[in-house]
């Protein structure tokens, strides 16, 4: 199985290939890719270099473009996939079915993803996507078990990516309006969630408030591990009952389940984080290298430690092994 | 936590603000002068005022990327943009990129405020930065600079111990 490892930065980019990835992932410094944080992602100019640094090292650039157009300003979104195209990009992961349409019809030769954006977590749904715009691939959302994956790559003709480790969305990828909810700006439409412009943190008594536009997130005691500020992780009063509604500050960690994954058809394995420092890429995609090569039971030990670097300090295996509460 | 032995913090903290500033300023701009478009990745928020404050220290640093300003002041922290707190340790490792910042504010290791737009942006840029510290300060060595770096390595190393993310 690939290891697809994301890039926020060039520097990152370049961690992430000296670390033993198989694919980088990385993306404009617009709005056309869902992690469009201030600083963040490639110009042009860098994107051909850090294109031209993998090949030498034989590893594949993948290009995020996977927002959703703007009515109005669709040419956003076709001149990043126009440059990409031209840089050299191994493929696009897109979300759009209009900019799919537009690959597949003036690149019908490029390498077409699609991306968790989309959220195409059905035979049907994949089916359509691979027959009407060629798609090579499509990265599943987090909300499907082991035992889903291996039923829906048994019906499909393409290839499967899935998370395997970092930041959890536990929502239909693509679909979710919580951030729009809350700040008018999403990770569909605007590439963010959770904006950093609607983001404040203060501390309070001792403990740490993180607030989301007019809302309160959470409230973290003195010394408790925190989290992102999103509303799908916020600590909330329900019916009297204070607690997690939707789900814990919590980072996804799946590589126990290498092998079933493997066996369920399971083409390569995503770590997410572009928005995260060149150390994080270094460290996450270096352990989960060797963790692939690993027996299950060296595994453990291995990406203890990844567990210090994530949200919350905790990470959970998620929809991939649902119980029900 | 990292913290800053008290043999190495309580001379820092007695020591004239205006020799402080002098010294913190003559590393900005040497590392400036390394890192040329250091503040590049920044876009409208290098006119953004940033305040360091590392708790095991009585100081606060103000950098002002748009103006190359450095001022270090102690007591109240001075107006600005975006704070970030936490040890020396960890925030020179951040500047470096050695060190995950959301992690550590998951860890409640280090503390924001203010705006975080433009602290996120100054995260990304130092992050892409490869600023290397130990150069740096070895620069101002003379003909000792490698006894100076090979120095400054072995203090981040001991400093960043467990802290720092294994590197490649």
């Amino acid at each position: 199985m690939e290891l697809i490892c994301p890039a926020g930065t060039p520097a990152a980019f370049r961690e992430a290939l000296e670390a033993g990835a198989d694919a980088v992932y990385c993306g404009f410094r617009d709005e056309t890719n869902a992690r469009n944080f201030p600083g963040l992602n490639f110009s042009r100019e860098e994107l051909r270099q850090s294109i031209a640094l993998a090949r030498r090292k034989n590893v594949q650039t993948f290009v995020a473009l996977n927002t959703f157009m703007r009515a109005g300003d669709e040419a956003l979104w076709y001149s990043a996939a126009d440059d990409a195209v031209a840089l050299g990009a191994d493929a696009l992961i897109l979300a759009d079915f209009g900019l799919m349409a537009y690959v597949a019809e003036r690149y019908p030769q490029q390498r077409l993803h699609v991306s968790v954006q989309a959220s195409a977590s059905n035979p049907d749904a994949i089916r359509f996507l691979v027959e009407t715009f060629n798609a090579k691939r499509v990265v599943l959302p987090r909300v499907l078990t082991v035992q889903d994956i291996a039923r829906l790559t048994s019906q499909i003709d393409c290839e499967v990516e899935i998370f395997v480790f970092g930041g959890l969305c536990v929502m239909a990828e693509g679909r979710c309006s919580l951030s729009s909810y809350a700040t008018g700006k999403s990770p569909n439409m605007n590439g963010v969630c959770s904006p950093a412009s609607h983001v404040r943190y203060r501390e309070e008594g001792g403990s740490l408030v993180s607030e989301l536009g007019a809302y309160t997130i959470n409230r973290f005691g003195s010394g408790e591990a925190s989290g992102y500020p999103t509303l799908c992780k916020g600590r909330f009063d329900v019916a009297g009952a204070e607690g997690y509604t939707f789900e814990d500050p919590v980072s996804l960690d799946v590589i126990d389940e290498i092998d079933a994954l493997r066996a369920a058809g399971v083409s390569a394995l995503k770590i997410e984080g572009r928005q995260r420092g060149r150390a994080y890429v270094a460290e996450v995609v270096s352990v989960l290298k060797k963790a692939l090569g690993a027996t299950s039971a060296e595994r453990a030990p291995l990406v203890s430690r990844l567990r210090t670097l994530s949200e919350g300090q905790r990470t959970t295996s998620g929809a991939y092994d649902k119980r029900w509460r | 936590m990292p913290h800053l032995p008290p043999l190495l913090a309580k001379p820092v903290d007695i020591a004239p603000l205006w020799l402080v500033e002098r010294v913190a300023r003559m590393i900005f701009s040497c590392v400036l002068k390394a890192h040329p478009d250091l503040f590049a990745r920044l876009g409208d928020y290098r006119e953004s005022r940033y305040c360091f404050s590392p708790s095991d220290l009585q100081l606060h640093f103000r950098v002002v990327p748009a103006t190359q300003a450095l001022s270090v002041s102690r007591g109240t922290p001075p107006p600005a943009d975006a704070h970030i707190e936490g040890p020396i340790a960890l925030l020179l490792g951040l500047l470096e990129g050695r060190c995950d910042a959301d992690a550590l504010f998951f860890s409640r290791d280090l503390s924001v405020s203010g705006d975080m737009e433009a602290m996120l942006a100054l995260r990304n840029t130092l992050d892409d930065s490869a600023i290397d510290l130990p150069r740096v300060i070895g620069s101002f060595g003379g003909p000792f600079s490698p006894v100076v770096t090979g120095f400054a390595r072995y203090i981040r190393t001991r400093v960043l111990e467990g802290r720092e993310t294994a590197w490649n």
